[in-house]
């Protein structure tokens, strides 16, 4: 597994996923089709159980818009390959994932922080069998890293999974995603 | 408080249920049940349904499952706490009771999961935590939560896959007995080591399936319960507690906090000495989505040391004649986890395990008259446990 950034001919996140869909998805829409046109229905008797179905021929599609409107300093820490956190001007409190309202003064007044780029491996995962909008990927791993400045931030590991040892340091990565080409983060052995 | 009886129990066929529809399944349930209650649904003053859904067409369950069941115009709602959604179900209706507001109320638990196709079902279960920070960018699933458990917890007290895949194999011999459940096979540690990795460390076997079932429990106040039953099984207490959404943000992974908490809650509320909760406890059923989840359990709910849970089901001290009896129905591993349905079901069977009323070899001897459930929603986000006595 590699993840480091390469040229401009990177296939994108959303053409990936388009892919996955239509391989997934394609072929039983066209035997629906086909199903209704032989016999007026779309209802069919599973072979495994006998048991007669009707499949759905209203499809909806599932895409959410989510507001990171306040998270702006984050987005433009991305992009600038920098990892940001807040940090609450009244307790201190520290807040990986940031975010800008801290229920323990219940006041929103946070500074935003760059996160340290060094940190302990705590646990990992490879994901095995991945959901399909991730089956463009081969099996990644997922870990858990202790920062020094007092959070855990979750990330893939771009490193062999044997080679892995709980504590070991790993360094921050924020680039373009291989294979998605959108900027993330991720750690990799230091 | 009032006290509050379960005083009717009912579960379906746990599987791939393509013979039935959402509430045809939810009837199967309702209706045994109220069968097991002597009552019709007319006695029944309100009712709970807990169903996650995303994977089934029915966007309103608690209304189709009301109208089906003929419990309308009683009131209904739907209530949702990922996989201790059931419990979230009974809790609710135990309140309903408890606080004078109804004397009989069902808490109902059903779950169609195979009404999409199965990367439908993963995509929606990967996002079981914190969706931009968790799913969005690294593709976590339910297997690889869990699996971050697993390896911590391997590391730190030296558990190997052979520890994990006993208590597979245990939940499988128990789920051959019962007739209800999804796989009737009995499995070697063998064929567990032998299956792919889903997420390691966590392998197929280890692993909970996907699951269409449905259960109900009738729940009656202490008056109308004598009237109703000779053997009224009395939930005698209720805990629960939450965990963050992140993982990232958790104290650490050895075992679920959230557990610990709720477990500690109950064992107050119903005067066991959390130091001994064995000696107190019949049989448990616990939330065994994945074989570490089982084995954390056992750790949470104090049957055993931190860092020796392991230990338990290496000896086979969880099977009937250990310790303390554990998923002795198969478990959510090999009954099933209909993920709405897994914790009402988990009282039906205690129930009837209280009641001596299960199948021949999966009957836990019953001394103290008491048993717990131990029903987890995501990985820790939350739990409840719940104990159940033949005393009131």
């Amino acid at each position: 597994m590699t993840m480091s950034p390469t040229s401009t001919v990177e296939k994108s996140v959303v053409s990936a996923v388009v892919d996955t869909l239509e391989k997934l998805y394609g072929e039983p829409l066209k035997q629906l089709d086909s199903l209704i046109k032989a016999t007026g229905l779309p209802v069919y008797r599973d072979p495994k159980s006998g048991a007669l179905l009707w499949v759905d021929v209203r499809e909806m599609r599932l895409r959410f818009t989510l507001s990171v409107n306040k998270l702006e300093k984050f987005v433009e820490g991305l992009q600038r390959g920098r990892l940001m956190y807040t940090q609450c001007k009244m307790c201190g409190a520290k807040y990986f994932p940031p975010q800008v309202d801290c229920p323990r003064c219940k006041t929103s007044d946070v500074e935003w922080r760059e996160t340290s780029t060094e940190g302990e491996l705590i646990t990992w995962t490879v994901i095995n069998v991945k959901p399909a909008s991730f089956s463009h990927h081969s099996d990644y791993v997922v870990g858990i890293v202790k920062m020094p400045d007092g959070f855990n931030v979750t990330a893939w590991i771009d490193a062999d999974p044997k080679a892995l040892k709980p504590g070991m340091k790993v360094r921050l990565v924020v680039d373009r995603r291989l294979g998605e080409n959108y900027i993330t983060y991720w750690f990799k052995p230091a | 408080m009032r006290k509050v009886a379960v005083v009717g129990v009912g579960t379906s066929r746990f599987g791939n249920r393509a013979d039935v529809s959402l509430p045809e399944l939810a009837w199967e349930a309702v209706k045994e049940a109220l069968d097991d209650a002597r009552l019709g649904p007319e006695d029944v003053q309100g009712f709970v349904v807990g169903n996650v859904g995303g994977w089934s067409s029915e966007a309103l369950p608690a209304v189709v499952v009301g109208e089906y069941c003929g419990l309308v115009p009683k009131s209904g709602i739907r209530v949702e706490a990922a996989c201790a959604t059931g419990s979230a179900a009974v809790r609710t209706a135990y309140h309903m009771i408890a606080s004078g507001e109804a004397d009989i109320v069902t808490a109902i638990g059903v779950e169609k999961m195979y009404e999409s196709p199965t990367p439908t079902v993963v995509e929606f279960i990967g996002r079981a935590g914190n969706y931009l920070w968790e799913f969005e960018n690294f593709g976590l699933t339910f297997p690889g939560y869990y699996a971050l458990y697993a390896t911590a917890y391997m590391h730190r007290y030296g558990a190997t896959e052979e520890d994990l895949c006993k208590v597979a194999v245990k939940n499988h011999y128990y789920g051959s007995l019962n007739p209800k459940a999804q796989f009737q096979r009995a499995i070697t540690v063998e064929e567990c080591l032998n299956s792919r990795y889903v997420a390691w460390p966590l392998k197929l076997y280890d692993s909970s399936p996907i699951t269409d079932g449905a259960s109900a429990v009738i729940l009656a106040s202490e008056e109308a319960a004598k009237k109703l039953t000779d053997t009224p099984v009395w939930i005698k207490a209720i805990g629960y507690a939450n965990g963050t959404a992140n993982l990232s943000k958790r104290p650490d992974f050895i075992g679920l906090e959230a557990a610990q908490v709720a477990a500690k809650m109950a064992y107050k509320k119903a005067g066991i000495d959390p130091e001994n909760p064995a000696k107190y406890l019949d049989v448990a059923d616990v939330h065994d989505c994945f074989t570490i989840a089982e084995i954390m359990a056992y750790e949470d709910l104090g049957f055993a040391k931190r860092g020796e849970g392991y230990k338990l089901i290496r000896e086979g001290q969880t099977y009937i004649g250990g310790l303390i009896p554990v998923n002795v129905d198969g478990g959510l591993k090999a009954k099933g986890h209909p993920i709405g349905a897994t914790g009402v079901s988990m009282i039906a069977e205690l129930t009837k395990q209280l009641r001596q009323q299960v199948e021949r070899g999966r009957q836990a001897p019953v001394k103290s008259g008491m048993a717990l459930a131990h029903n987890i929603g995501g990985t820790g986000h939350y739990a409840f446990v719940t104990i159940l006595s033949l005393t009131a």
